[in-house]
């Protein structure tokens, strides 16, 4: 994992010229010194130096960079705030990082549409600031809210706590303005309720920066609650935590956040946030009610009888809005709170069938034992989205290297289980090879042929999000189908 | 009629580079460009394969009817949140393929929104499954929920898994005295508050509102709405399947056209106007008095786009049913055409004329 298949040879010399005839001397950076800020995203254990990093400005500088790179066969990685965490953004060795942060503006707040449209590098917090004044926010609510962009968010399909009520980031996107490798400006989706034609709105969000560049979010605007409050009940087995979060669907309750610590988890945040977690607990869960007062009270209520029935050990609701920010305010911190007990940590991001968590966790903790490494586990039970923290060391030898082998293990279990190797963090570099395990040659086909279909010479994000079938070859996932294989005069190994 | 069959049919036509045209239970024939191609019947394939109410997800084969995966969300209190019209005999894969919603579509999103997975076989008789049954899944392009409303050019929807959930504990429909501007202005207000709306219709003079949700919720909002303007309740039931499956008499005509706006899109001014839906973004447009040409540019002056939605053949030959794509637009979906489907065998001419 962690390397890039390099087919590019870039005149660097060549480049630089173009892209300054292009870019303003302050929106260009090619000397290692300042690339060296660039040289990763949120997963660090990944890095690579690009050639240059593009600051555009204006939408017309894009197109220009973009064009230029086609031509001269430059591979492109677009990048946000940098915070995704599977090296989406990490750069080509032989190319151009297009960073959007100087695409920073909401251009319109439309109360009455209750849409906003913004540029990509609007951070997807201030979305919600901006429309706030009019009652309305932006729903999907990654934890790194504070700092990752709308661009990342579309590119990733960014999902968060309110993701189980109000949907993923492409449930919320209305339009986008896209821009192709070759320079070409398209408008996708619209204000409208549909548009015509295929759903490329779906095509392209979640699609790692692969097809397109975007330059422009339309984003859908919901009603604030009125009140929200919160229900944290404590369990003694990490088994009846799941089959309580079973329970509260069953009973057809929808929470606006239903999410879950485990003891080890709760352990780390409790000195650091004080939320009053039940440390001798096995598991807690936290179910958020959100809507009018009434409707949070009734909820609240069965939501209350139903984890009484499925065992709880303890149960609280949050009486003030202190309280229950404070309830929260673990379950936001856990990945701080853990990077404050370990030198190093791994948060892996599989989603399973909620039946199977218990049985996942058993497995997680057996891993542990096999690989000699500790594991946190904070998700999002509502939607079977784990986030396992692997802690390890990195400047002791091995620890690295049996952390990503302890994270493969989890992802392939989780395709194993009826899930995915990736819930909302995306592939990029990180799980490219499990993409292999996830799917058939001929599902990647597809892929390859749909990226075709948009960047025929793949200049854009070269070497993310979907294996080269070669790739596979070499992961010993290759999947052979009656015996007849595509590329037949691929080498095998 | 067994996945295999499926495979085997479009296989040949594949081989001999025949045009099939995909049909389940036929509901939407009028829907679309012109149909052409070999009769292609895949409602035997069909049955619930899995059901999980607590995992929100049911997965059926294609043919399977909309009344018989309805019954069975409904044993457990559950629904298709995005209130699909059966339209007599409408499928799960036709309802996927066309991509059409009800009148809970404003709030609850559309048939895109509840698609994880599809069991997919190509232009060339290759079985894919994309997505899955979880519902977060971000790996790979989503592929799923491209095919929503694709009308069966990319492939046949052979499975389908669709996200449920559970039906409102309560819910009631007001009546209102109100005249287009008024309803548009009302519905886009109430949209911004918290308000738990579920369906809106207007037609000649009248706004029907449904509110669904918790008990406590629905009837504070109704207290409110029936006090504040002037609303009647009213018992709905009738009304909403009547919406729904286009009998009511607002849908009546011999061509109907659907204008798809954004819902802040003042009234249109048009003789002929017959109904909205969906806070203002739906907006129905039937009879003759007005051409298509001037149709189609008002609806794109605001923002939107008109479609072609039900005619008598002399007009469908003549008019495409949906809005012309930006030529940018056109070449990606004939290059994304050409890569499910590179003999382009499957249902020619029912989206767009080039493919
Ligand atoms: C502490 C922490 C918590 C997190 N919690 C969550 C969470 O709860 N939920 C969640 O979903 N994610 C979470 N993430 C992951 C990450 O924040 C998201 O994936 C986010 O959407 C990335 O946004 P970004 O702006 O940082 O994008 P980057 O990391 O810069 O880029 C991510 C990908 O998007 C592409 N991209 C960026 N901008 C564009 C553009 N304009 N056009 C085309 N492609 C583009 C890049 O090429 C790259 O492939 C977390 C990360 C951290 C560090
Ligand atoms: C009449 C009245 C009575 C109230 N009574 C109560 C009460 O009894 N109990 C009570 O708790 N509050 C009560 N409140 C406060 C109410 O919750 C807030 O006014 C309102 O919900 C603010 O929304 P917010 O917290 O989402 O704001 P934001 O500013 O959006 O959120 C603040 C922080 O909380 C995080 N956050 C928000 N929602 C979630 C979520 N679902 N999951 C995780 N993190 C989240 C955000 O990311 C942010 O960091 C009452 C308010 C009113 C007006």
């Amino acid at each position: 994992m962690g390397t890039v298949e390099n087919t590019f040879q870039t005149d660097r010399k060549a480049l630089a010229e173009r892209l300054k005839g292009i870019l303003p001397a302050h929106c260009l950076l090619v000397d290692d010194e300042d690339l060296r800020p660039y040289e990763c995203d949120g997963l660090t254990a990944y890095r690579e130096l690009p050639l240059a990093v593009c600051l555009p400005e204006t939408e017309a500088q894009v197109v220009d960079i973009l064009w230029t790179c086609h031509q001269l066969g430059v591979p492109v990685v677009a990048r946000g705030a940098g915070t995704g965490l599977s090296g989406g953004a990490m750069p080509h060795a032989q190319g151009v990082v297009l960073s959007m942060a100087r695409f920073n503006k909401i251009l319109r707040v439309d109360r009455a549409a209750r849409l906003a449209v913004v540029q990509p590098g609007v951070r997807n917090l201030a979305v919600s600031e901006a429309a706030a004044p009019f009652g309305l926010y932006y729903a999907p609510d990654p934890s790194s809210q504070i700092a990752c962009t709308l661009g990342g968010n579309v590119a990733e399909n960014s999902g968060g706590v309110h993701c189980l009520k109000y949907g993923l980031t492409v449930h919320n996107i209305l339009r986008i303005r896209v821009v192709s490798i070759e320079g070409e400006i398209f408008e996708i989706g619209s204000e409208a309720p549909d548009a015509p034609g295929y759903d490329l709105l779906a095509l392209l969000i979640g699609s790692e920066g692969m097809l397109g560049v975007v330059t422009e979010v339309t984003v859908k605007l919901v009603p604030k609650p009125a009140l929200a409050q919160v229900v944290m009940a404590s369990f003694d087995q990490v088994g009846k935590a799941g089959e309580a979060v079973a329970a509260i669907i069953a009973a057809g309750i929808i929470p606006a956040g239903l999410e879950m610590m485990d003891q080890p988890a709760t352990a780390a945040v409790e000195p650091y946030v004080k939320a009053g977690y039940d440390l001798d607990a096995a598991a807690i869960l936290l179910c958020e009610s959100d809507g009018t007062p009434e409707e949070v009270a009734e909820e609240i209520s069965r939501v209350t009888a139903v984890l009484t029935a499925a065992g709880a050990r303890d149960i609280r609701v949050s009486q003030s809005e202190a309280e229950r920010l404070r309830f929260w305010a673990g379950r936001k911190a856990a990945f701080p709170a853990v990077g404050r007990i370990t030198p190093d940590y791994y948060c892996m991001d599989g989603t399973i069938p909620r039946k199977r968590l218990a049985e996942m966790l058993a497995a997680i903790a057996a891993m542990e034992k096999k690989y000699g490494l500790r594991c946190a586990n904070v998700f999002h039970a509502g939607d079977g989205n784990l986030h396992p923290l692997i802690m390890y060391d990195a400047a002791q030898p091995g620890e690295w290297t049996r952390a990503e082998a302890f994270g493969a293990e989890i992802l392939e279990l989780s395709v194993r289980l009826g899930g995915s190797i990736t819930g909302e963090h995306g592939v990029g570099i990180e799980k490219i090879n499990q993409m292999c395990v996830q799917y058939k040659t001929r599902e990647l086909e597809v892929f390859h042929r749909i990226k075709a279909a948009f960047d025929e010479r793949g200049l854009l994000n070269p070497g993310k999000a979907v294996p080269s079938l070669h790739r596979c070859a070499e992961y010993g996932q290759m999947h052979v189908h009656h015996g007849e294989l595509k590329f037949p005069e691929l080498e095998r190994f | 009629m067994r996945l295999s069959d499926l495979v085997a049919v479009i296989v040949e036509a594949a081989a001999n580079k025949e045009p099939l045209r995909i049909r389940a239970g036929g509901s939407k024939d009028f829907y679309g460009g012109m149909l052409a191609g070999k009769l292609f019947d895949v409602s035997a394939h069909r049955g619930i394969v899995a059901y999980e109410p607590t995992e929100l997800y049911v997965t059926a084969r294609c043919g399977t009817p909309l009344v018989e995966i309805e019954a069975a969300l409904a044993e457990r209190g559950q629904m298709l949140a995005f209130e699909p019209p059966h339209f007599g005999r409408a499928t799960l894969g036709g309802c996927v393929a066309a991509g059409l919603a009800g009148p809970r579509r404003q709030q609850a999103g559309g048939v895109r929104d509840f698609v994880l997975g599809v069991k997919l076989v190509d232009g060339c008789g290759l079985v894919h499954d994309f997505g899955g049954q979880v519902m977060k899944n971000v790996a790979g392009y989503d592929v799923s929920r491209l095919l929503a409303g694709s009308l069966g050019t990319l492939g046949v929807l052979a499975e389908v898994t669709l996200k449920v959930l559970p039906q409102p504990r309560a819910e009631q429909t007001l009546r209102f005295d109100m005249d287009e501007g008024a309803a548009l202005a009302v519905l886009n207000e109430w949209g911004g508050q918290p308000l738990p709306i579920s369906a809106s219709f207007w037609s000649t003079g009248q706004l029907w509102l449904r509110l669904s949700g918790a008990q406590a919720a629905v009837a504070s909002a109704v207290a409110r709405l029936a006090d504040q303007f002037g609303g009647q309740t009213v018992d709905g039931e009738k009304h909403w399947i009547s919406v729904r499956e286009q009998t009511h008499s607002a849908f009546a005509g011999a061509s109907l056209w659907r204008l798809a706006l954004p819902t802040t899109s003042p009234a249109l001014g048009l003789e002929g106007l017959s109904a909205i839906e969906w806070g203002g973004g739906l907006r129905w447009y039937a009879g003759d008095a007005v051409p298509a040409a001037v149709l189609r540019e008002r609806a794109g002056q605001a923002g939107g786009h008109a479609v072609l939605y039900r005619a008598p053949e002399s007009q469908r030959c003549l008019e495409d049913a949906f809005a012309p794509l930006a030529p940018p637009l056109l070449a990606l979906h004939r290059r994304l055409k050409k890569s499910f489907d590179p003999q382009g065998i499957l249902n020619p001419g029912r989206l767009y004329a080039e493919f």
